[in-house]
């Protein structure tokens, strides 16, 4: 066989295994690690599960910084559990983007040389309590409708990764909306400090369904993939539709004067997002960016002599068993 | 108050696992992997669900309207019982575990004879912590096993941080007037008859560790009387900061 025969055989193999697997995924199949897959699936879901991963890491950040101050016993026993519930999802995250065939050392190499990016509502600031009221209420509830469609997505171990995922966040954003719920039905002081953090929280927070369909540049391919059901824009839409009923029952008021029910499209219309401010942000020029790289990197730094420790613990026992069994 | 003495019998319990729990709930989001990261707040939630059962009890007793928030957070440092010894800061990893090793031979000796007490609420509340805690203490000393026998780094850490906690060690075998009064009566135990079996345990670990058992004779004691070392206002500060900021409410 020539040479020019045998690279016409290994592009039509190649084409005939790709649109077997794309095949496949129409057919609503799970991809498993071991199965053939472009190259390109496996780049795309690495970035996009790494990032989620990470997002989970960072995320720990801004409501460890309540743990030491909550307000009761029983607030910090939840806020406890529930930062370490995001931990236990960065860990399975990891492992299921591990699967793909990188490191997790090499995956928190990309976080911190700034290589990868994690969610930029992590790098406002919680100030207040409230805060970690509106984390659980707004952040986590935008979380789970960008993350409901992804216990379908065609990628086995992602899939199921996200049914524990949004089972354990949806019970986050009851807690969430529930520490709101006790701030407005408290003092006057309390309720304020709920205001206050709705105002804070609000626009990040429909920052976080990305960019206007318009400018986003992965919709297509990741619809194709399964990654995405819907499009940003929709799934904003959904998250207001959603959200400006519950502000009403908590008699808070959204910090948006364009926003106003629509009866033909059965829908709200809402005000201009600040994307100048967006872009800031996932430029890393937000409030927190540098001091959350700073304490992710730092808690790696300062715990190498200790995973440096635990390794050289185990191979010594290995050689330890070795002499034994000789 | 007609039980007083039980009143402060449980505080000296309680306010140890308190103090450790709201130490270990610093961590959380910095430990050096994830896995121990979830494990170092996995004791924090451990030790702080055992502290709502005795504070509740606690309130009960008091009967006066206090709930466990009001003892939790509302008292002066003079009025916490903790030994010293739970105080310590997170200095690194070494003193952290260290101070959780030191710590988890004595709560889980302790609560072996608590299970025994004349008091039904105090037996319920340690038959069920003695199970947490006995991971606990697997937990820390596996890891000054794995420090000490790890790399030169490690095993000179680890040793610089018990040499340094040492001296904290006696005070968990102190006695209050309290506490004596409930021995007496058989609800309490008499921690003055675990020092034995403490000591050996926590050398044997050690031994094996390759780490030596330090030789001082001097100790620190003053928790158990309200007298606390420096560190403990800024984590009252923070423990406290909302129920001082905003009296009087719920959360």
């Amino acid at each position: 066989m020539s040479e020019d025969q045998i690279k016409k055989m290994e592009a039509e193999r190649s084409r005939s295994l790709e649109a077997e697997f794309e095949a496949r995924i129409a057919r609503d199949e799970k991809i498993e690690p071991k199965d053939w897959m472009p190259e390109k699936y496996r780049q795309t879901h690495i970035r996009q599960i790494s990032q989620h991963a990470h997002s989970e890491i960072v995320g720990m950040l801004p409501e460890g910084n309540w743990i030491t101050r909550a307000p009761s016993l029983r607030r910090k026993v939840a806020l406890l559990a529930k930062v370490q519930d995001e931990a236990g999802h960065g860990l399975y995250l990891y492992s299921a983007c591990e699967t793909l065939g990188i490191s997790r050392d090499e995956l928190y190499e990309q976080l911190h040389s700034g290589k990868a990016k994690y969610s930029s509502i992590f790098n406002y600031p919680t100030v207040t309590w409230a805060d970690i009221g509106a984390i659980g209420w707004l952040v986590d509830g935008a979380a789970i409708i960008n993350q409901v469609p992804l216990c379908n997505t065609s990628f086995g171990p992602y899939a199921r990764a996200m049914v524990r995922v949004c089972k354990e966040e949806s019970f986050h954003q009851r807690q969430g909306y529930e520490i709101m719920l006790k701030l407005c039905e408290g003092t006057a002081e309390q309720k304020e400090l709920a205001q206050d953090a709705l105002n804070r929280w609000w626009w990040p927070s429909l920052m976080m369904f990305g960019p206007t369909d318009a400018e986003s540049t992965h919709t297509e391919q990741s619809m194709k993939w399964k990654l995405k059901r819907k499009t940003n824009d929709e799934l904003r839409q959904q998250f207001i539709d959603q959200t400006v009923p519950q502000a009403e029952i908590l008699g808070l008021t959204i910090p948006d004067p364009d926003l106003k029910w629509n009866e033909e499209r059965q829908s709200y219309d809402f005000g201009e997002i600040n994307w100048d401010e967006f872009w800031q942000v996932v430029k890393g020029h937000g409030p927190m960016n540098k001091e959350r790289m700073k304490a992710r990197v730092g808690a790696w730094e300062r715990g190498e002599w200790v995973r440096d420790a635990a390794m050289a613990h185990a191979e010594k026992q290995q050689e330890r068993k070795a002499k034994e069994a000789v | 108050m007609k039980n007083k003495n039980l009143y402060n019998y449980i505080l000296g319990i309680a306010d140890n696992s308190l103090i450790l729990g709201q130490r270990l709930g610093e961590l959380c989001g910095h430990g050096p992997s994830l896995e121990t990261d979830i494990a170092c707040t996995n004791m924090s939630l451990d030790l702080l669900g055992q502290v709502r059962s005795y504070y509740q009890y606690a309130a009960k007793i008091a009967g006066d309207g206090r709930t466990e928030d009001d003892i939790a957070m509302l008292r002066k440092e003079s009025e916490y019982f903790n030994v010293l010894l739970v105080e310590q800061p997170n200095t690194d990893f070494g003193y952290t575990m260290a101070r959780q090793f030191l710590f988890d031979v004595y709560h889980f000796l302790m609560l072996t004879e608590l299970e025994k007490s004349t008091d039904l609420n105090l037996s319920a509340i340690a038959k069920k912590s003695i199970k947490e805690v006995s991971y606990h203490k697997r937990f820390s000393s596996d890891w000054i096993n794995r420090l000490g026998d790890g790399t030169e780094e490690s095993h000179s850490r680890i040793q610089t941080a018990i040499n340094d906690l040492w001296t904290y060690t006696d005070e968990l075998f102190h006695q209050t007037e309290a506490d004596e009064a409930m021995v007496a009566e058989g609800v309490g135990v008499d921690v003055t008859k675990l020092k034995g079996a403490y000591y050996e345990e926590v050398n044997s670990v050690l031994e094996e560790a390759t780490l030596s058992v330090p030789e001082s004779k001097y100790f620190q004691k003053g928790g158990k009387q309200g007298i606390h070392t420096e560190h403990m206002g800024y984590l009252l500060a923070e423990l406290q900061y909302m129920q001082r900021t905003y009296p009087n409410m719920e959360w």
